[in-house]
């Protein structure tokens, strides 16, 4: 019986460790270690990737260090919110509600880079790209259109033969930014979908499976045949995912790239009024050759710093991203922003003011 | 071991008492008691800390969090029935292909594997707890779920003819109800197998000497003499398993589908408490929606304390049993 007791205490205690060490991976990423850091910040995992090459390259040339922890969009505005970080980082814009809970005032949003959601698909013996209307897609993913072979979907694809098989739907299970951008575009441009699935980083999908990540979207279309999903354009691009063409606001189909989304902005910018505070959709933006599926990302920063030198650091880090950072984006697969909305970007970083802080 | 008298025994503790050292005795007692003290309070307080997080969830939507399907975060509906459905049933098969395999390896190597296998082999089982979950979840999407959409769902759905009932109907995908519990099995297995194992091996010899003695064939002697014998602590295996079922969440995320629906077929696919609040926490900004996940991490923790309780209660009647 001892023995027994003994096996069972070293299994228990092995069962909690390993849930310790699952939860504690979220739990641990809020204490800000500051030893050596100049700044700290937390947010989006999608621009993850750039954002730590521009930091790690900042640093180089610098000498300021920058920790950032990539714990979603929804932990970086609660972050900041609280005042833990100096900086957050979000793929959805804040909404009214959660700006006026920040502790800290007035919070700006600066745009640092572009990314697309791309549809990707599982239709054997399909060469050519897919092509689809917003009102196909939405049609698709809220079960309306079961068959690949609907004249729904023929009818955009003239010449090409589809297989008369089910549908499956794979969309993400995770709340992320992606789904938002996806259910943003599909609410504004498809008034059914926009009154019964709406927008959000989880939405309550009508068909289909769930997938963690891109990455489990993108392997569970890639091994079901019929199968459709969305996938971010850099996951996609170094995957050599099947994209779907998409008809844009101009009518003509685009395959979504890196030039096609920072079209989207250009095309998007021209209607902005001068004192925007780039809390805007970019989805469906006019323009001939804009991918209609594009986002801003955000780097979230309170307008009145409390620390002057901190302050100063991420006011001159952010001048660097939109100018020298800009040029690294489209080689990670991310949409640079347009040239000439970089100097507009620029006057509202000028508008962080950090002097009359402590 | 030799026996000796109770009291001789209780009057030689009191003369050490005396001799050594009073102090050192003391602080050794504080320190214990100190551990005996910490532990069971943390266990309270991350109770208090979730209910009160859930409080507002509960306040708002009562019970319905338990009793309605209609997840919508963005209309602020949050009733999490399919997955406290998901996380009950894809236990409850993970522990049907379980027992019977954990009961079996353990009698084989307590019973009748030959002395130079034994190590080995309990070795290797023991090992499947090792595995990190998020290598589990791997393996399921590669390898398991390919396998049951091309081979195993429509040789259960159309050979066997178990599309007839409405256990094992509908489009076959892969990722399902089904998927989720076989992962669980091969992960509550060592759990169930190991403790078994030591069990059967505590059974004093005499015991199955008994048993031979009177005739008893080797299998009858481990069916009437040994099983029963060690009943109770099989159970309490079973338990720990069924434990680690409940509580696993990143296999099971990736494998189950994630689809907030109660099926009766376990080819379709589910979701279970412990994924829902790891797929939605990080991205939930929305302060009722952050409470609602709080609330039913709060049911999951209360469903894990009443299958605890359970299995004392198991283990205790069992034992009672036996005594009489």
């Amino acid at each position: 019986m001892r023995a027994l007791k003994l096996a069972a205490l070293v299994l228990l205690g092995v069962a909690c460790a390993k849930e310790n060490a699952n939860n504690s991976s979220t739990a641990s990423s809020t204490a800000s270690s500051t030893g050596g850091v100049d700044l700290t910040g937390a947010g989006a995992t999608f621009p993850y990737p750039i954002y730590s090459k521009w930091f790690s390259d900042y640093a180089t040339r610098t000498g300021v260090k920058i920790n950032y922890q990539s714990i979603g969009s929804g932990g970086g505005i609660r972050q900041l919110s609280e005042q833990t970080v100096d900086f957050g980082a979000s793929d959805s814009p804040m909404s009214d509600d959660e700006m006026s809970k920040a502790k800290g005032g007035p919070i700006i949003h600066i745009p640092t880079v572009l990314g697309a959601v791309v549809i990707t698909y599982n239709v054997p013996g399909l060469s050519s790209p897919l092509k689809l209307t917003s009102k196909a897609i939405a049609d698709v993913f809220s079960g309306k259109i079961t068959k690949w072979s609907d004249t729904r979907i023929t009818s955009l694809n003239p010449g090409v033969t589809l297989p008369a098989t089910d549908i499956l739907v794979v969309h993400r299970s995770d709340g992320s930014g992606t789904t938002y951008i996806f259910t943003d575009y599909l609410s504004k441009t498809v008034g059914t979908w926009n009154t019964s699935v709406g927008k959000g980083k989880e939405v309550k999908w009508p068909v289909g499976l769930g997938a963690k990540g891109n990455e489990g979207v993108a392997g569970q279309v890639k091994q079901t045949p019929g199968a459709i999903g969305y996938v971010e354009l850099a996951y996609a691009k170094q995957n050599n995912l099947p994209t779907a063409a998409i008809q844009n606001k101009a009518g003509k189909l685009i395959l979504p790239s890196v030039a096609a989304v920072t079209a989207a902005a250009a095309g998007a910018a021209g209607t902005l009024p001068a004192n925007t505070d780039y809390r805007i959709s970019i989805v469906d933006a006019p323009g001939a050759d804009s991918y209609p599926i594009s986002s801003f990302t955000w780097i979230l920063a309170y307008q009145h710093q409390r620390d002057q030198i901190k302050g100063k650091k991420l006011v001159d880090f952010l001048n660097w991203a939109l100018t020298d950072g800009e040029a690294e984006a489209s080689a990670l697969d991310y949409a640079p922003l347009p040239t000439d909305m970089v100097s507009r970007v620029k006057t509202r970083v000028a508008a962080i003011d950090f002097n009359t802080a402590k | 071991m030799t026996s000796l008298p109770a009291d001789w025994l209780e009057k030689d503790r009191r003369r050490l008492r005396v001799e050594g050292s009073a102090v050192s005795d003391r602080i050794y007692e504080i320190l214990t008691a100190g551990c005996a003290i910490v532990i069971p309070a943390l266990v309270i307080a991350i109770a208090v800390a979730i209910f009160a997080a859930a409080w507002p969830a509960f306040s708002r939507v009562g019970l319905s969090i338990v009793t309605s399907s209609d997840w919508d975060v963005a209309n602020g509906h949050f009733g999490a029935a399919p997955a406290v459905f998901g996380t009950l049933v894809s236990s409850a098969v993970a522990l049907i292909i379980a027992t019977p395999l954990a009961l079996g390896v353990a009698i084989f190597l307590s019973e009748f594997s030959p002395a130079w296998l034994r190590q080995p082999v309990g070795f290797l089982v023991d090992l499947l707890a090792a595995i990190p979950s998020v290598v589990y979840g791997l393996w399921g999407i590669f390898v398991l779920n390919p396998l049951l959409r091309e081979d195993v769902m429509p040789f259960l759905r159309d050979t066997l003819h178990l599309g007839a009932t409405p256990f094992f109907r509908g489009p076959a995908y892969g990722p399902s109800m089904l998927s989720a519990g076989l992962i669980l099995a091969i992960m509550a297995l060592p759990y169930i197998s190991a403790v078994s194992r030591e069990v059967l091996m505590a059974v004093p010899r005499s015991q199955r000497e008994a048993a031979l003695a009177l005739g008893a064939t080797r299998w009858e002697m481990i069916r009437d003499a040994v099983i029963p014998f060690a009943k109770s602590g099989i159970i309490g295996g079973i338990m720990l398993g069924l434990g680690r079922a409940l509580g696993e969440t990143m296999a099971v995320t990736m494998v189950i589908g994630n689809r907030l629906e109660i099926s009766a077929s376990l080819f379709a696919p589910g979701y279970t408490m412990a994924s829902l609040i790891a797929n939605e926490f990080s991205e939930a900004t929305n302060d009722l929606h952050l409470s609602a996940l709080m609330a039913v991490g709060a049911i999951l923790f209360v469903i894990t304390l009443v299958v605890n309780g359970v299995a004392r209660w198991l283990v205790w009647s069992v034992s009672r049993g036996r005594a009489k």
